[in-house]
């Protein structure tokens, strides 16, 4: 047994170095975040030091001068309406299309698991005009074009939770007297609750790093995403800022990485559940 | 229940129609038509479709798209499947290291582009040559950053496979004298089909619709040459004025494409699962 427990700690101690390598690279864009923009390109691997040093001066380049605050803001608001409108409209839909079995609902749960396999580049130009000429290029817009193409998965992942659930106990509540509606929030929901919290983490990872959807539908003289601003960054403005760029990179990062650790069990159970379903 | 249809289904199907089913069809449409918006489009019959597989650039982008997708499913599921075994050990820190090597799987693929971009350049800098010099840096360069994204999340998939296989059906065939290489093989990949066919269906739909990150890493430098399915019809859509109705056309048969190809992979996989 004492060699077993030694090839444990070889092993951990093998896995703390591939585990650093890992993140590595979010450490380096990290250091150059600090280092003045002409020696990022030149030498990006050693520490800021003395006349490389560049102290905020790169976080306060991107807020002042490419208004990352304000693509921050619009990318929460975006995220968090989007993924809670989706998940109450799915999630009522959902119940009704697999309790209710007609043609329609069949054909509509059909649809669902269909949309999920079109890669966006097939209705990229047109949903891009569609919503340029119903107006739906804002920040509140776009929540029903995410609602409309995120639907797919989140019906089909919910259509495959209600089916476990025993008919009986929503029998039990109608015979109690409660209309759908109220079956629906007071008694399906609350068992739904995992089922919810997945659907949620993935919808949220998917929307929080979209970029092509929201640069093709937002009007984007007045609305930016984190996204949209670091691809504007390096692409149009003539010379490329690096400094403001990492600063930038490092602030798309540090949400989600909070995120993360506030709800990795979630999001890693949710991720396994999301993809056996699928 | 049914007067209850409106409130249940009605928001949901609004938006469904609005941001996919008539996108969709107006797609199919419009890639038999010329146009530059909507409204002056008109019927040319098949003539996108002949320009489309004509384009010699497009043709290219297809093999390169394939022969990525195929060293990413590999490069990615043998490493994502060996880790899982490594994770699933009686080791002190598991758990911190399946946090840390999930991580990269959260970050945007715009995000992951441009860190890599320093990175990759910064190292080929010393050899005084750079990442948009070379459609094969470019290729490896997308090959290193899709299995640091996506290794951590086929490796979750891949370990809720390996926890949910039953102890004594390994400790039969441990007893039975079997090896441990034998076990791996003939034991523990056939009772992980499920969890092998899921990833190998994830990675090569990804790899197939692989875009932000091949618009970060290389924007499809030099010369259109490491330029990804996906971003070629992009490209084709707002790159070229009067080439809407080939994109579109583009579009469609990458559409016919994903699902033939998801339709193949998930058959073949499909038929080594095992009864539990």
């Amino acid at each position: 047994m004492k060699w077993k427990r030694r090839l444990s700690w070889v092993g951990t101690g093998l896995f703390t170095i591939l585990g650093i390598a890992y993140i590595a690279p979010i450490l380096i864009v990290l250091m150059n975040s600090f280092k003045k923009k002409v020696y990022i390109n030149k030498e990006p691997f050693t520490m800021p030091a003395g006349k490389t040093y560049a102290g905020w001066d790169n976080y306060l380049a991107a807020i002042n001068k490419y208004q990352l605050l304000s693509a921050v803001g619009w990318t929460v608001f975006i995220t968090i309406g989007s993924v809670l409108v989706i998940l109450i409209c799915t999630s009522m839909c959902a119940w009704y299309i697999t309790r209710v079995q007609t043609k329609f609902t069949k054909t509509l749960y059909f649809l669902c698991v269909f949309s999920m396999v079109v890669p966006f580049q097939m209705v990229m130009f047109t949903l891009s005009l569609i919503a340029d000429r119903t107006g739906l290029n804002t920040p509140w817009g776009i929540i029903i074009i995410y609602l409309g193409f995120g639907a797919g998965l989140a019906v089909f992942m919910f259509c495959g939770f209600v089916k476990g659930i025993p008919i009986e106990i929503e029998e039990a509540a109608m015979i109690d007297g409660c209309t759908p509606v109220r079956t629906f929030f007071n008694v399906v929901l609350p068992i739904m609750k995992p089922t919810y919290i997945s659907v949620g983490i993935l919808e949220t990872m998917w929307i929080w790093n979209d970029f092509l959807l929201p640069y093709l539908v937002l009007d984007l003289n007045k609305y930016k995403t984190i996204s949209i601003i670091i691809q504007y960054m390096k692409g149009s403005y003539g010379r490329v800022d690096m400094g403001a760029i990492m600063a930038a990179l490092i602030m798309a990062v540090i949400p989600v990485i909070i995120f993360y650790l506030c709800c990795q069990k979630h999001i890693i159970k949710g991720v396994a559940a999301g993809a056996v379903k699928g | 229940m049914k007067r209850y249809m409106p409130l249940f289904v009605l928001p949901t199907l609004c938006a469904f129609i609005l941001g996919f089913i008539l996108p969709f069809i107006m797609g199919v449409g419009l890639s038999f038509c010329k146009f530059t918006t909507v409204t002056d489009a008109k019927f040319v019959g098949f003539s996108n479709y002949i320009k489309a597989l004509q384009d010699t650039v497009f043709r290219h982008s297809f093999w390169y798209t394939a022969l990525f997708t195929v060293v990413s499913l590999l490069v990615i599921n043998v490493i994502a499947f060996a880790l899982a075994m490594a994770l699933t050990q009686k080791m002190r820190g598991t758990n911190i290291f399946r946090t840390i090597f999930f991580m990269p799987n959260l970050i945007g693929g715009i995000v992951l582009g441009y860190i890599w971009q320093l990175i990759f350049n910064g190292i080929l800098a010393k050899y005084s040559t750079a990442l948009a010099l070379n459609e094969w840096y470019g290729f490896w360069g997308l090959i290193i950053l899709v299995s640091w994204q996506q290794i951590g999340y086929m490796m979750i998939i891949y370990i809720a496979g390996l926890q949910a296989i039953p102890g004594d059906v390994l400790e039969a065939a441990q007893i039975d004298g079997a090896t441990g290489w034998q076990r791996l093989w003939k034991v523990t990949v056939p009772m992980m089909m499920p969890s092998i066919t899921i990833c190998s269906f994830l990675s090569v739909t990804n790899g197939f619709k692989l875009f932000d990150q091949n618009l970060s890493l290389t924007a499809g430098e030099p010369g259109k040459m490491s330029e990804m399915m996906a971003l070629n019809i992009y490209n084709t859509f707002y790159g070229r004025t009067g080439w809407e109705g080939v994109g579109q056309a583009k579009a469609v048969l990458f559409f016919i494409l994903v699902v033939i190809i998801g339709v193949l992979q998930l058959r073949a996989t499909r038929s080594k699962e095992v009864q539990q």
